[in-house]
């Protein structure tokens, strides 16, 4: 138990004292919510689909989780490569321990950015619902931020260094990303696309959040809610799983 | 309080520890000097947990390491070859983080910290990050840290690798100190031989994988009718250059650079 604490802790600091990676990562998503909010916005209320900035916020909301959380994940390949992996694998302190304590700690940044871009996306005049369902909102970013920290420890703990990180951005985060349907109604899509969406677990993700803070949901909030767990759970497992096969 | 017995790890054709047998007493200092790639990190990892040998038997403090991991990793404290700090993180972070992750109680352990940080001079900089530290502060950090949680053996795996002489002699000096005050037994690795000579009351000497000769340090030098250690090292080992490329772990290394590229 302390184990698992003292990892969270150690994430939180690190996350806390690196004040260039907070602002760098917040910039790219309220590049999206900027330019593609203000910029698409008019064309979107043209075609009959209510205000952009609402619709969007979430989706900017979802990929900001992702990012960092799937960054935290990977981490991993600096603390390998640094030498501190080896301080954890060699304590008197079991592999699933070390796992949790590395992912809540990855997954509580993610949450953490993943609130403050919402304040920003209030700031833009992004408007809630319906307030009380807000915890629900939180409940759907932590879930998130859970899977794809697991999902970023998992790959991680198969890369030896950082040659694969961009791999993995470039072929994994981003595609999960642009294919979410968080940044367009994916009831129009055509149904390829509509497919590719259905097995990403942001789509759910960002789906259980438009629930939540605007009330429209494309999938429903309970599959939302049920899916999301699903992949929560098989991430979690897998990725433990290869953190626990980790030769040094 | 550590004894080995035909100990074995072969990476398919490749042997790189073949057959080793040794004994290390509780309050011994033993050096285990050989040339690159000779087996040393792949032994070391063997004793503390971290790789499972191919055959031989393994005992620290009477315990199977295989078979009760955990018993085993409180008993000792490690020291690898390259830096596991976290930079981020201050000295006295770094340290607490693995009373916490050992278990030392609160209280013992803040007093420990402070004494383990005074008498390897880091207690004035407890509070700056790592990453604004010397390699030499660096590694005194690690030591102490090894020490921490008070093992009765303690691993250090080529710790003076780099550092210079004026740091490698204090080193050895709080070295011996906290093995004579808490008799801390101490299994070193390194290929510094007047190091080896200074400090260890036994060495074993590991030339591909086996071990050519084992005793006090005089009794090498009579074995081989040598005045200096080195002479005896060279007389027992060749005086061929070894290819660093020559150890498994740089082998594997270099494959999985080369598979991750791809």
């Amino acid at each position: 138990m302390n184990a698992i604490y003292i990892l969270w802790l150690r994430q939180m600091k690190r996350y806390i004292r690196s004040r260039t990676r907070i602002v760098a990562s917040l910039a790219q998503p309220l590049l999206f919510l900027f330019a593609l909010g203000f910029g698409f916005g008019p064309v979107f209320e043209k075609a009959g689909h209510g205000n952009y900035i609402q619709f969007i916020a979430p989706g900017v909301i979802g990929m900001t989780v992702l990012f960092n959380s799937m960054f935290s994940g990977i981490e991993l390949i600096w603390d390998r490569q640094f030498g501190f992996l080896k301080e954890t694998l060699v304590a008197p302190v079991s592999r699933i321990s070390i796992m949790i304590g590395r992912t809540l700690g990855g997954a509580t940044t993610a949450l953490v950015q993943g609130l403050i871009v919402m304040s920003v996306c209030f700031i833009a005049g992004f408007r809630v619902q319906n307030i009380s369902l807000l915890p629900m909102a939180i409940l759907f970013m932590a879930l998130m931020a859970t899977t794809f920290t697991a999902l970023g420890t998992g790959i991680a703990s198969l890369l030896h260094d950082f040659q694969g990180f961009q791999l993995v951005m470039n072929l994994l985060v981003m595609p999960a990303f642009f294919l979410s349907g968080g940044l367009f109604p994916l009831a129009d899509a055509p149904k390829a696309l509509q497919m590719i969406a259905s097995v990403d677990p942001l789509s759910y993700g960002v789906d259980g959040l438009r629930a939540a803070l605007i009330g429209v949901a494309h999938f429903g909030v309970t599959t939302d809610l049920v899916v999301l767990s699903a992949f929560t759970t098989v991430f979690l497992s897998i990725g433990g799983y290869l953190f626990s096969k980790i030769q040094l | 309080m550590i004894r080995a017995h035909d100990l074995t790890k072969s990476y398919g054709a490749f042997t790189a520890v073949d057959a080793i047998s040794f004994e290390v007493a509780e309050g011994e200092i033993f050096a285990f000097l050989g040339p690159n790639g000779a087996g040393k990190t792949t032994t070391v990892k063997m004793l503390t947990t971290l790789l499972k040998p191919s055959s031989g038997l393994v005992e620290i403090d009477g315990l199977d390491p295989a078979a009760q991991q955990n018993e085993v990793r409180k008993r000792f404290g490690i020291v690898f070859q390259d830096s596991s700090t976290d930079d981020e993180l201050t000295a006295y972070e770094n340290m607490d983080f693995h009373g916490v992750l050992y278990k030392v109680p609160k209280k013992i352990r803040s007093t420990r910290i402070e004494s383990l940080l005074k008498l390897f001079e880091l207690w004035e900089r407890r509070d700056d990050p790592v990453k604004r530290f010397s390699g030499g502060m660096r590694r005194r950090l690690e030591i102490a840290r090894g020490f921490l949680h008070t093992p009765k053996i303690l691993f250090l795996d080529e710790p003076t690798l780099g550092l210079d002489p004026q740091t490698r002699n204090q080193l050895w000096k709080h070295v011996q100190k906290l093995n004579q005050e808490e008799r801390v037994t101490v299994f070193l690795t390194t290929h510094y031989m007047e190091e080896a000579e200074r400090v260890a009351h036994r060495i074993a000497i590991i030339d591909h994988g086996r071990i050519v000769a084992q005793g006090q340090p005089a009794e090498l030098k009579t074995l081989t009718g040598t005045d200096s250690l080195e002479k005896a090292f060279l007389a027992l080992t060749g005086a061929s250059i070894r290819d660093e490329e020559s150890g498994p772990s740089v082998h594997m290394r270099n494959m999985a650079k080369m598979f991750g590229r791809r």
